[in-house]
């Protein structure tokens, strides 16, 4: 069952009617099951998986938490113990800890890796036997269960965060099943914490109309985004994406403007129906997208894009990896060898290429994706070197603050991203790299205004919707900046508020993408 | 304190460490300063700060850092 569907709609019916008709204590066992018969259209084996990830990361938890309570209590009770004692004693039961946390997680990142990248694994060593000429292996028939990298990716934070000690474990395995497949954020995020949703979860929730209002009209824009510009626009896209020998240089850019458009829309818009439909159960999810198109580097748009499997990669991979004993060693090293300056960078360094390489890796198996996410390594290493030369020029010319230089940051910043978000378009990465460089090359610039656009399956009602569509999505996000445009909308007189709903719904209604072969059942983050 | 300090002027000379409170929640200091003010503690102070304490209330403030410091330094 997926978002845009109508069994989905008379599936969040039924369990909202439900969810507030029922006791409050039970509510989120309501969820809870409506979770699993949700996660159930997807296909009832595939239940396997994320039942074997839920009860190893529980059973888990609660042991290392049991360790906790056992090691405080001892300590307690052999107050005597010399300082020395005491801390040989806390290392020897954080090491049980940390065995009995690292087997959880390579056994679930086991199953991610086998389930995702065996196929993956499969066709590099098969190029490496042809080049001997021994005979390939075949592939294996596997059938990527639905948002697994995501629940997997929120089980294991639990886990890590109960380890670390900032969160107690949860007793109620049940309470915790549902932490992991709360139905809105278990196709494609965001990826919460625990401590973020745990309350909203589980506290008992009144019916407020107003709250769920707005999750209705979050969910609404969500399916503006969705259905009225990525799927439209995604028609001409992969028109010319599927012929790389036709549509070459001017093309290219227009593509790459295209997926910048069709990515966001598609991916926050389905964010948008995920929270939308978590705040009409009253839990709030954390937000994924903060008006990422507005940055004006490479690294402020990571702190806006994907924001909750940013924060994800830097709290589990980044931070262990720079703070590990061989790595503040060999900052040390480095620093005396090296330099201070080289000899600070070098575990940044070396932690963000590991950080880029699994961003790589999360988000598909193929070379495409470890050449997109290493090509962003690189592009904000060689930021960061530059910065000092930034500085110097910025205060040299005077335009910190000038609101061209802004607009030229912006733009440099959304085209820098678009040709790296490439790699995701093509089949293999060095097509990727040819048709970026027919963009310098092949001069065809006159494609942009001789009629050829309108011969990529989109017409001229098509453009202006989908400009009405962006136009629109400027202004919600230019209003943002200020505050929260529901109740901006929501201050106003009730006249006002109906006709702009109801224009968004009709909207929707009249310029979503509709028929013969058109499919609005998936998201292109479905696949993670 | 004194030697903290000093250094975390020269990390950021245009913050004020002596009142700001919010050196993470307004993004003053990033990832990379992070690791940096870890590894230089590491140097000053002979202690390690681990992942788990790497949390916004530990580095919002120069003073909050300086507690977690001797926090560490007393757990031995």
């Amino acid at each position: 069952m997926q978002f845009v569907s109508y069994s989905f709609f008379l599936f969040l019916a039924i369990v909202f009617v439900v969810y507030y008709l029922i006791p409050k204590r039970f509510q989120w066992m309501v969820l809870l099951v409506a979770s699993y018969v949700f996660y159930c259209f997807a296909g009832p084996k595939y239940l396997i998986y994320i039942a074997a990830t839920t009860f190893t990361t529980w059973l888990t938890a609660l042991q290392i938490d049991k360790l906790k309570a056992a090691q405080a209590d001892y300590l307690q009770e052999n107050k005597s113990l010399s300082r020395e004692e005491k801390k040989l004693y806390k290392t020897a039961t954080k090491k049980k800890q940390r065995h009995l946390m690292l087997a959880a997680l390579l056994l679930n990142l086991g199953i991610l890796a086998v389930v995702k990248y065996t196929n993956f694994a499969i066709s590099n060593i098969n190029a490496m036997i042809g080049l001997a000429g021994g005979q390939p292996l075949g592939y294996v028939s596997l059938v990527l269960p639905l948002g697994i990298s995501f629940y997997t990716f929120r089980a294991l934070s639990y886990l890590i965060d109960v380890y670390r000690g900032t969160i107690p474990a949860e007793k109620n395995g049940f309470r915790f099943a549902l932490f992991v497949s709360f139905f809105p954020q278990l196709i494609q995020g965001p990826i919460s914490r625990y401590s973020q949703i745990e309350s909203g979860l589980f506290t008992p929730h009144r019916l407020n109309w107003k709250q769920v209002s707005f999750g209705l009209q979050r969910m609404l824009w969500g399916y503006m985004k969705k259905m009225v510009i990525a799927d439209r626009i995604v028609v001409g896209l992969t028109t010319m994406t599927g012929d790389t020998a036709a549509y070459t240089g001017a093309y290219v850019l227009i593509e790459v403007f295209f997926y910048a458009i069709q990515l966001y829309a598609d991916f926050s818009g389905g964010l948008d129906m995920a929270i939308g439909a978590g705040q009409i159960f009253g839990v709030d999810l954390p937000e994924n997208f903060v008006r990422p198109f507005f940055s004006t580097s490479i690294k402020e748009y990571w702190n806006r894009w994907h924001i909750t499997m940013g924060s994800w990669f830097t709290d589990y991979i980044f931070y262990p990896i720079s703070v590990c004993k061989p790595m503040l060693n060999l900052s040390k090293w480095s620093r005396t060898h090296l330099g201070p300056v080289l000899g600070k960078r070098l575990t940044v360094y070396l932690s963000s290429f590991a950080v880029w390489l699994a961003t790589g890796v999360w988000h598909g198996a193929s070379w495409n994706f470890v050449f997109w996410g290493l090509s962003n390594y690189l592009v904000i290493m060689i930021s960061q070197e530059l910065e000092p030369l930034y500085r110097r020029f910025h205060q040299r010319f005077d335009v910190d603050g000038k609101l061209y230089f802004k607009i030229f940051q912006v733009g440099r910043t959304f085209l820098l991203m678009g040709f790296l978000r490439m790699y995701d378009c093509f089949d293999s990465v060095t097509t990727t790299w040819k048709m970026l460089l027919t963009v310098f090359t092949a001069g065809n610039w006159n494609i942009l205004w001789n009629g050829s656009l309108m011969q990529i399956g989109l017409t001229a009602a098509d453009y202006i919707i989908i400009a009405a569509g962006i136009l629109l999505m400027f202004l919600v996000s230019m209003s943002q900046r200020s505050g929260s445009v529901r109740e901006k909308i929501h201050a106003k007189p009730y006249i006002v508020r109906f006709v702009l709903w109801t224009a968004l719904f009709m909207a929707v209604l009249l310029f979503g993408a509709y028929g013969i072969g058109y499919d609005a059942t998936s998201f292109i983050y479905n696949q993670f | 304190m004194d030697e903290l300090m000093e250094f975390l002027e020269e990390l950021h000379p245009d913050v004020d460490f002596e009142t700001c409170d919010t050196l993470i929640d307004d993004g003053i200091l990033d990832s990379f300063d992070i690791i940096t003010i870890i590894s230089e503690v590491a140097d000053m102070f002979d202690v390690t700060i681990s992942a788990e304490y790497i949390v916004p209330e530990n580095f919002n403030s120069a003073q909050a850092l300086y507690e977690l410091i001797t926090y560490l330094e007393d757990e031995g």
